[in-house]
């Protein structure tokens, strides 16, 4: 090695030196060119492998148990060879209704205000709120929701628990608030300035502008804001099984323990043999989460393609 | 109802549901507080957890829980930030570009629990790791990953041309450019991200139970092999398995612990972001 750079430099003129130093700097670009697109097709790899990981002992139940019985079975009982989800995705469907009929109008309501009448006094204490709203962790949600809001629900409901999809909702619509919030806000703020100003022109109050012109005009953005609010909802795991009871059974009443896709996998995961049909079952269950967040992300694309081919034709 | 009178009760009913936003916040924060700060003893902070009787501490969780947040984000930042660079400075639309595009997006929306399946299964299973500080540090760094990207490429994009060009028109490489003039630019935001990033992954636990596990090592050790639980899988462990009879208190006192965290993530990331405002602007 030592006698290599010895000769070389023996020889060393100044333009020799010079096309060596360029020569080693596209060598290192070149590098770090690799590096950079390595990085990028990481992330490609990353879902490919979970989709294969998670899908892999999905198929593996799937050849002991019909996907129909898995899908519309209403029976949960591993014990007995029987597993139908149907009881959790109808919970966590009607969880995410909740969340969606409790945090729309409110962060609807919430975005309204910041995008339209709040004072930038109001604005810089909305807005950090919001903030902290996202940051707080779920499983805090989830304490807080099983210490204060359960008992709550029990005491005025004369329900013996209180637990049930009520408390998973309210939770819930409270957790998707920060992103609903932001996306809904952002896509108020795009309607064009000189539609609003036209329509109050014309001798509109303030709120009629907003409820006749700019939320129709924000709608598709709107859309998109709750769709994602959904997949979030969805997704949400350590709350919901805190406050929603952890019964496998189709849900029946607003207040009567309940269980969610996310609840049973994060329960049973750690109990269930891996390879058995239970452990198996729960792939699948997490294949099923998985297809269902993934096409609402291709929803929401669609949604914003929509919004911006709006917003052009309005201009 | 004159239009004059719906226009004020619609702007009062928005306001007041702005209220409430803030309402529900001051709530939860001022409830675990309240409940979970006379918890929040010297010792408490710093003993051991115990699985038999009372008098519990939280000192191995909070070690863990730096321990496996420092891991992952120094696991995502490097693959993150480069993809960032390539988004913003190489790719050129065509399929690959949108397929990057599409995988970052699906990546985001994959359900936290569903990456605490596939780490458990490559982590914990396949590679025969067990629970270990390792497997959930890397199965955590996927669930930021997604982020990262987003907020590097952000970061990059908004980097003015005239810095380029100067450093171009110098004879710089492109990467050479992109190393000295571009990245020292992105700094500030870049921080302001990873702060983001690193704020959501101390609150992560869905993701950690079956990857990092629910126990610690008996003393304190580095081993990335060890378990590791941290304080968010902690506070819904003691609670879960409820054989304590002091659950709920530490369960009050973990919760406060991570609240004050975050609150201080959240100041830290204002903080940050002024004080690296008022440099870049004092430069300019």
């Amino acid at each position: 090695m030592s006698r290599v750079s010895t000769g070389r430099t023996a020889v060393a003129t100044p333009a020799a030196v010079r096309t060596r130093i360029r020569g080693r700097r596209r060598d290192a670009g070149a590098i770090w060119r690799g590096l950079f697109f390595a990085s990028a097709i990481f992330l490609v790899i990353s879902i490919a492998a979970i989709m294969v990981m998670i899908g892999r002992p999905a198929i593996a139940l799937f050849a002991q148990v019909r996907p129909w019985a898995f899908l519309f079975g209403r029976v949960w009982a591993p014990e007995h060879g029987l597993y139908g989800v149907l009881p959790f995705f109808a919970g966590s469907l009607a969880a995410t209704g909740m969340a969606l009929l409790i945090g729309g109008p409110l962060g609807l309501a919430g975005a309204i205000y910041l995008a339209k009448l709040a004072t930038p006094r109001a604005q810089r204490v909305m807005r950090p709120a919001i903030q902290l709203l996202a940051g707080i962790p779920s499983v805090v949600y989830g304490w807080v929701g099983l210490t204060a809001l359960v008992p709550f629900i029990r005491r005025h409901s004369g329900h013996v628990t209180g637990f049930g999809l009520l408390a998973a909702g309210i939770v819930l619509g409270v957790m998707v608030l920060p992103t609903f919030i932001s996306l809904a806000e952002d896509a108020l703020r795009a309607v064009p300035q000189d539609i609003e100003h036209g329509s109050l022109a014309l001798g509109t109050t303030r709120w009629q502008t907003i409820a006749h012109v700019i939320i129709p005009a924000a709608w598709p953005g709107i859309a998109a804001a709750g769709i994602l609010g959904l997949a979030r909802a969805i997704g949400e795991t350590m709350a919901v099984q805190m406050v929603l009871g952890n019964s496998p059974v189709i849900p029946t009443g607003l207040i009567v323990p309940a269980s969610t896709l996310t609840s049973e996998i994060v329960l049973e995961m750690g109990s269930t043999p891996q390879g058995s049909p239970a452990n198996n079952a729960l792939f699948a269950m997490g294949l099923l989460l998985l297809l269902v967040s993934l096409g609402l992300i291709v929803a929401v694309r669609a949604t914003r393609r929509e919004a911006t081919a709006g917003v052009r034709e309005a201009h | 109802m004159s239009a004059r009178r719906t226009d004020q009760i619609a702007r009062w009913t928005v306001t007041a549901a702005a209220g409430l936003i803030l309402l529900v916040l001051g709530y939860i924060l001022g409830s675990v507080l309240i409940n979970g700060l006379p918890v929040l003893s010297w010792h408490f902070l710093t003993s051991r957890s115990s699985n038999l009787g009372p008098g519990g501490g939280i000192s191995l969780q909070i070690f863990n829980t730096l321990y496996i947040v420092i891991m992952s984000m120094l696991m995502a930042v490097p693959v993150g930030l480069g993809a960032g660079v390539y988004l913003a400075e190489y790719a050129l639309p065509g399929r690959l570009t949108s397929l990057i595009r599409l995988a970052t997006e699906s990546l985001a929306s994959v359900p936290s629990i569903v990456f605490g399946l596939f780490g458990m299964v490559v982590f914990v299973n396949a590679a025969g790791l067990g629970f270990s500080r390792l497997g959930g540090a890397a199965t955590l760094a996927l669930l930021n990953l997604p982020l990262i990207v987003r907020v590097s490429e952000e970061a990059i994009r908004a980097v003015p041309a005239d810095l380029r060009h100067a450093s171009l028109a110098l004879g710089a490489t492109k990467e050479q450019t992109i190393f000295s003039a571009v990245l020292p630019a992105t700094v500030g935001r870049l921080a302001t991200g990873v702060t983001l990033a690193a704020g959501r992954a101390l609150g992560e636990s869905a993701v950690l139970i079956a990857t990092a596990g629910m126990s610690s090592p008996r003393y304190l050790t580095l081993d990335p092999l060890a378990s590791g639980e941290t304080l968010a899988v902690h506070l819904w462990a003691v609670n879960a398995e409820n054989s304590l009879s002091d659950a709920a208190r530490i369960a009050d006192g973990t919760a406060a612990f991570l609240i004050l965290a975050m609150l201080a993530v959240s100041l830290g990331i204002g903080w940050l972001a002024r004080r690296l405002d008022r440099r870049l602007a004092g430069q300019g």
